[in-house]
């Protein structure tokens, strides 16, 4: 069969039914990943909120979101009980001020506000580079560690600006905005006490 | 041409990498490991292969001044599956590639192929061509990222041989690519003279 002449009425009617075609098939699949995407990132999460919490065996109670003045999204506190009793709290917080905009951050405290784990959800980081939050500020090494820290009596920016942690080596913004983002998890779960 | 060497053409003589030196983008910006390569590579291949095929089934129906909008909604409604699948099933590939799969529908291979290749042959030939293209890009990518995986952290797919700290930074960052692709395109001209 020859092409089809690129007369209007043609032209027309291929640019029609091809897009129609396309959203009909993505319609369809859209449908059918729908679930597994849900269930994947619910599962992210899960897996991340189990690993930033210290006592593993507490049960994580609803969500709740906390806004904080001047920042432009809201914290997700998960509060962990344990007999009725508050014994700390997976946060989810995050920065916009990474080397490469936002950064994700799961991070786990104590009743006190002690901090415990945290884990990176999502970031853009320069490879090699800013990625190695991913474990710098859990290695227990000179000043790099934040597990065990507590923002009210340790403060948390790197040791060029005054702070008490040790910035990764190359990597200075990125670690600012990292403890910036734990320091905000740490303000929004303050007001998440005083709200209860 | 016959099939064997069709996707031969694509795999090493007409390496789209190598030697087309097409899909630039993703080739420097995904490469900064073997794996992300292979990742990337094989989803470009997919793309290529479905595009391919689609393109040089439904040719005579679309009239020659209105094929460049048509094909790029094509390619774009199946890098729009890819992305969806992989997000569903293979999350962890997505972490570090979602960035780059809505990029394959501007990856000049896919238009070059669909465009100069897939217009005017037959659906079979055309599949082969997507297949080969698709290996060669694959090929190129995983080379490209294993060396500068190599080079850049001391590891190959993820298993690490030497100690923290010990990589030449500058290979995993972008004047590495610039480097290692470099220098992979002289050894292939070198192979290419003697062969």
């Amino acid at each position: 069969m020859a092409q089809l002449k690129s007369s209007l009425k043609n032209m027309l009617i291929s640019l029609t039914v091809i897009p129609l075609i396309a959203a009909a098939a993505l319609g369809g699949v859209y449908q059918m990943t729908k679930e597994p995407i849900e269930l994947a990132q619910k599962e992210k999460q899960n897996s991340a909120i189990k690993e930033v919490l210290k006592d593993k065996t507490a049960k994580i109670g609803k969500e709740v979101e906390i806004t904080l003045d001047g920042k432009p999204f809201p914290y997700i506190i998960f509060p962990a009980q344990k007999d009725g009793k508050l014994v700390g709290a997976a946060i989810q917080t995050y920065t916009m001020d990474g080397y490469a905009g936002r950064i994700d951050v799961m991070v786990g405290v104590d009743a006190e506000g002690t901090i415990s784990n945290y884990t990176i959800l999502s970031s853009g980081e320069t490879p090699g580079l800013g990625s190695k939050l991913a474990d710098w500020f859990k290695t227990e090494r000179n000043n790099q560690s934040i597990n065990g820290k507590n923002p009210e009596k340790n403060k948390f920016s790197v040791k060029k600006d005054g702070g008490d942690f040790d910035a990764i080596t190359a990597s200075t913004i990125s670690s600012r905005a990292f403890l910036g983002s734990i320091q905000s998890a740490f303000d929004a779960f303050k007001k998440y006490k005083e709200q209860k | 041409m016959s099939k064997y060497k069709l996707i031969f053409n694509g795999l090493i003589k007409e390496n789209p990498v190598f030697v087309l030196l097409i899909g630039m983008c993703p080739t420097l910006g995904t490469t900064t490991s073997a794996g992300n390569g292979l990742g990337m590579g094989l989803s470009t291949a997919f793309v290529l292969i479905c595009s391919n095929i689609a393109i040089s089934a439904v040719k005579n129906f679309i009239p020659e001044k209105v094929r460049i909008p048509a094909f790029v909604v094509i390619i774009a409604s199946f890098v729009t599956v890819v992305d969806l699948v992989m997000k569903a099933y293979v999350p962890s590939l997505y972490a570090s590639l979602g960035l780059y799969i809505p990029l394959i529908v501007v990856n000049c291979l896919i238009l070059a192929r669909a465009e100069a290749y897939a217009s005017k042959n037959n659906v079979i030939s055309s599949m082969l061509d997507g297949v080969g293209m698709g290996l060669g890009f694959t090929f190129a990518l995983t080379i490209l990222g294993g060396v500068r995986e190599i080079l850049g952290s001391g590891s190959i797919f993820g298993l690490k041989f030497i100690g923290d700290n010990d990589g030449m930074l500058v290979f995993v960052l972008a004047p590495g690519a610039f480097i290692v692709l470099g220098y992979l395109i002289a050894i292939v001209n070198i192979l290419k003279k003697k062969a």
